[in-house]
C-alpha cells in the first residue's frame, strides 16, 4: 500500500493554516498582528497560503513602540508593499502623547507594558473581532495551557480558570459584542520547528536575525543594544562587537546574542546547541516567575 | 537537542509528529515521567533548570523537583496541582512529540477528554505496588471512548517491588483482562522507574526478564501513518477562495482539511447538501500543484463545473457517501458546571459546519469508574459521559466517532454564553 505521510512541519502548516481559514471564516473584523519578528512572519506567510490565489483578507497591525530597530520598519513596509497587504500602526508614542499611559522611567525603563493599552485602544477603534497572534506554547509556562481561540472580555482580559475547552480541531469562536478573541495559530511550533520551517520555505527575515556589529552593553548577564533613548548605569561600558537577535521586539528588552551566525543554517546549528530558552533573553520575562501570567491577564499578547 | 553531533536539518525535516496524553492518578509518578522524557532527551534549557531549582528551594524540596517543570500557571503552582491541559514538547532525531499532559483525577474528566481527542497515543502510568485501580479503568475508558489508537501502559515504580517479574505479569494480564471489553485496537505494556529511569530512555539492567523496548524506543517506532482514515473521502468545506485579482478571476477555490481518504485530480465527486457531481480540476496549496491530497493536508481544490459551493458543504465520492441526517446519537462528556437541560437548545459544531440542536433524551449514563451503565438517571452534570439522543436543525454530514474522529465529532455551545458545555462521539 501506498504511505500517506506528512512530516511534521507540514502537519503543523496544515493545522496553522488551518485556524486561520476558521478565522477569516468565523470572525467579521480579524487582524493580523505583526511585530516584525519571525513568528509573525511565519504567521504572513502562512497566511499567504492559506488564501492564495485571494490575497490575505485581514491588515497587519504592527503595534509600535517607537523604540523599534529600524530594519524592523524597512522589513515591516517592504513585507506589506510586496504582499499588497494593508498596514495598520497603533502607536504606544501616541498613546503617551495622549496621557492615556505614562512612560517608565530608571533604568529599566521599557515600552513593552504600556503596549497593552495601545494594542486594546487599537483593537477598539478598529472594531476588530480577532487578533491573530504568534504566540507559542514552548515558549513560557503560562502559555502552556493557552488555546488556539483564546476567549477575551470586554476589558481584553485573559481568565486562564475559566478558558474554553477545545477539542480536535473544532474552534469556537462564537462572542457577544464588545469581546474578542486572540489566536494562536502557531502555538504548537516550537523555536527549532521556526528556524527550520524558515529553511524549507526560504522566507525572508530581517537583516537582526544574522550576526552583525552593534554598540551593546551588558546588564543583569543580558547584552542590550545602546540605542539613543536607553539609559545606562555608570558601571555599564559600551562596546562593539558581533552579535545577532534571537527574538526581535521592544529594543528596551531585546537581548542580543553573541553570535558569528550568517546563514540559516548557522542560526540551525547555534539553537541545536543552545542551552537557554529564547525567552531566557528577555529582560521583560525576569521580573518575576509569574511575569508572564501577569501580562496576558491584562491583555498583553 | 543533539550537542555533540552536527545537527542535520535534512534528518530535521524528516521527522514525524507523535501527540500522546498522559493519564495518571495522583502520585502515580506522572510528573517525574514527563520531567525525565523532556530531560533525557535534552529538552530541558539551562534557564528553565535554573528556575525550577530556585522553585524547589523555595518551597523547601532537598532535590531539584523535576515535575515542577510541568506546573503551568500561579494559582495551580500554589495548591501544588495541575489542572486543565498542558501542552510540552520535545524531539528526538526520530519524531517530535506533543505531550497533552493532564490531570487524572475524576473531577478533570473533561480535561482528560480534551487531551485525548488529538492523541495518538496514551500513556497509561499505574503504580506497580498499587496494581490496576479504579482510576485506572476511567483512564482507559476515556483512551477508547475517544479512539486513541495506541496504548502504552507504564507499570511504574519497578523499583519499589525489587524489579519482580511476577508483580509486572500480573498487572500485564489483569489489564489485558479488562481492556478486551473495550475498544482499545493496540496496547503494549513495559516496566519502568520514572524515579530512576530504568526503561523510560535507556534500557534497565534491573529487569533482564523484559524483552520489549524502551518507553522512548516505542514512542519513537509506532506506526502511526495509519491512525487516518485513508479509504472515505471527506472533504468539509472551509472558505471559499474568489480571488480579487485580474490574473485569478475566473478562479473558484474550496479551502479546507482533508478529514477522510484521499482526493486526486480527475476524480469525480459529489457535493453535499446539494448532491450535484462533477471531477476534481486541481488540487494547490499556494503556488504548489498537488496529483492528490490526503489527511491532515490543507489544500485548495478547483472543480470542473460551476456549483454553488459554501462553508459547511462537503465534498465526497459519488459511491461513498458519508451517513446524512438530523437524529444522532452520541456518547458526551459534559464539559460545564452549568447541567445538562434535558430538551433543551443548544448550538452545535461539526466539522465546518453551524447547527442548533435539541436534546431529546440521556439513554444511559455511564459510570466511569465501573464502566457500568446507569438507566434511570437523566441529569447530567460536570465531567459526566451519557449516551444522549440529538435532533438538529438542519442535516449532517456524518460518519460514526469510530470510522472517523473528524466527521464524527461534535461541540455543543451554550447559546447564552458561547460557552462550549458538551462533547460528542457520534455513534
Ligand atoms: N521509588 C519511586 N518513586 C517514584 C517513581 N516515580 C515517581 N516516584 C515518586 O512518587 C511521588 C509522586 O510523583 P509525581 O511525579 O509527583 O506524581 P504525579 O502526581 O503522578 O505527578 C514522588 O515522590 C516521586 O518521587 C518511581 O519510579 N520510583
Amino acid at each position: 500500500m501506498k504511505k500517506y505521510n506528512l512530516n511534521h512541519l507540514r502537519e503543523l502548516e496544515a493545522e496553522s493554516i488551518y485556524v486561520l481559514r476558521e478565522v477569516a471564516a468565523q470572525f467579521e473584523r480579524p487582524a493580523l498582528l505583526f511585530s516584525g519578528g519571525k513568528d509573525s512572519i511565519i504567521l504572513v506567510h502562512l497566511s499567504v497560503k492559506a488564501f492564495w490565489p485571494a490575497k490575505i483578507p485581514y491588515p497587519l497591525v504592527h503595534i509600535d513602540t517607537g523604540h523599534n530597530f529600524e530594519e524592523t520598519i524597512t522589513f515591516r513596509d517592504e513585507l506589506c508593499r510586496k504582499l499588497e497587504a494593508q498596514l495598520i500602526v497603533g502607536s504606544v508614542q501616541e498613546s503617551i502623547d495622549d496621557g492615556k499611559v505614562v512612560e517608565e522611567s530608571g533604568y529599566n525603563a521599557s515600552r513593552n507594558l504600556l503596549q497593552t493599552t495601545t494594542l486594546l485602544d487599537t483593537i477598539e477603534k478598529h472594531k476588530f473581532d480577532a487578533a491573530i497572534g504568534g504566540g507559542r506554547r514552548d515558549e513560557e509556562k503560562a502559555r502552556a495551557k493557552e488555546r488556539f481561540f483564546s476567549h477575551r472580555d470586554e476589558f481584553g482580559q485573559w481568565d486562564p480558570k475559566n478558558q474554553r475547552p477545545e477539542l480536535w480541531n473544532i474552534f469556537n469562536g462564537k462572542k457577544i459584542i464588545g469581546e474578542h478573541f486572540r489566536v494562536f495559530p502557531i502555538s504548537n511550533w516550537t523555536e527549532m520547528d521556526v528556524w527550520q520551517y524558515i529553511y524549507m520555505e526560504n522566507i525572508d527575515i530581517p537583516s537582526l536575525y544574522y550576526t552583525h556589529e552593534r554598540d551593546v552593553f551588558l546588564r543583569d548577564g543580558v547584552w542590550l543594544y545602546d540605542a539613543p533613548f536607553m539609559t545606562k548605569k555608570p558601571d555599564e561600558k559600551v562596546e562593539r562587537i558581533r552579535v545577532r537577535c534571537r527574538t526581535i521586539g521592544d529594543i528596551s528588552c531585546t537581548g542580543l546574542t553573541i553570535s558569528m551566525a550568517d546563514s540559516l543554517e548557522d542560526i540551525i546549528q547555534e539553537i541545536a546547541a543552545t542551552r537557554i530558552t529564547e525567552r531566557g533573553g528577555r529582560a521583560d520575562d525576569m521580573r518575576s516567575e509569574a511575569a508572564m501570567e501577569d501580562r496576558k491577564k491584562e491583555g498583553y499578547f | 537537542m543533539m550537542e555533540e553531533k552536527e545537527f542535520s536539518s535534512k534528518a530535521y525535516l524528516d521527522m514525524e509528529l507523535l501527540r500522546f496524553t498522559t493519564a495518571g492518578s495522583v502520585d502515580d509518578g506522572k510528573s517525574t515521567l514527563i520531567g525525565r522524557l523532556l530531560y533525557d532527551s535534552k529538552s530541558i534549557f539551562e534557564d528553565q533548570l535554573e528556575a525550577v531549582k530556585k522553585a524547589s528551594i523555595k518551597r523547601g524540596n532537598e532535590s531539584v523537583d523535576l515535575s515542577l517543570l510541568t506546573d503551568g500557571l500561579r494559582a495551580e503552582r500554589e495548591q501544588g496541582i495541575t489542572i486543565d491541559v498542558a501542552y510540552r514538547y520535545f524531539a528526538t532525531p526520530k519524531r517530535k512529540f506533543i505531550i497533552a499532559d493532564t490531570p487524572g483525577h475524576v473531577q478533570y474528566t473533561r480535561n482528560m477528554v480534551t487531551g485525548a481527542s488529538t492523541a495518538n497515543a496514551a500513556i497509561i502510568l499505574i503504580d506497580a505496588r498499587n496494581g490496576i485501580t479504579e482510576q485506572s479503568h476511567r483512564h482507559t475508558y476515556i483512551a477508547s471512548l475517544l479512539q486513541i489508537p495506541h496504548i502504552v501502559v507504564c507499570v511504574n515504580k519497578m523499583d519499589l517491588v525489587n524489579y519482580e517479574e511476577e508483580t509486572y505479569e500480573k498487572i500485564k494480564n489483569d489489564f489485558q483482562a479488562f481492556a478486551a471489553k473495550l475498544a482499545v485496537k493496540d496496547v503494549r505494556f513495559v516496566p519502568i522507574s520514572a524515579l530512576k529511569g530504568d526503561n523510560v530512555v535507556e534500557k534497565s539492567k534491573n529487569m533482564p526478564w523484559y524483552e520489549g523496548g524502551t518507553l522512548m524506543y516505542i514512542l519513537e517506532n509506532i506506526h502511526i501513518s495509519s491512525d487516518h482514515n485513508h479509504i472515505d473521502a471527506r472533504f468539509p468545506v472551509q472558505y471559499v477562495i474568489r480571488p480579487q485579482r485580474d490574473e485569478f478571476h475566473d478562479f473558484r477555490g474550496y479551502a479546507g482539511r482533508v478529514a477522510g481518504g484521499t482526493f486526486k485530480v480527475g476524480d469525480k465527486v459529489m457535493v453535499l447538501p446539494s448532491g450535484f457531481t462533477t471531477t476534481v480540476k486541481s488540487i494547490i496549496s499556494h503556488t504548489k500543484e498537488f496529483e492528490e491530497a490526503f489527511p491532515p493536508m490543507s489544500v485548495i481544490i478547483s472543480l470542473e463545473d460551476d456549483i454553488d459551493i459554501s462553508r459547511g458543504d462537503m465534498i465526497v465520492k459519488e459511491n461513498n457517501v458519508p451517513d446524512i441526517g438530523q437524529d444522532i446519537d452520541i456518547m458526551m462528556c459534559w464539559m460545564s458546571e452549568k447541567p445538562m437541560r434535558l430538551n433543551g437548545k443548544y448550538a452545535l459544531k461539526h466539522t465546518t459546519a453551524d447547527a442548533r440542536c435539541l436534546i431529546k433524551d440521556v439513554k444511559y449514563k455511564v459510570n466511569v469508574n465501573t464502566l457500568g451503565k446507569i438507566l434511570d438517571d437523566k441529569n447530567i452534570g460536570l465531567n459526566e459521559i451519557a449516551r444522549i439522543s440529538l435532533r438538529t436543525t438542519k442535516p449532517l454530514f456524518y460518519d460514526s466517532y469510530r470510522q472517523n474522529r473528524k466527521t464524527g465529532a461534535i461541540i455543543l455551545i451554550d447559546e447564552a454564553d458561547n460557552t462550549t458545555v458538551g462533547v460528542g462521539m457520534i455513534v
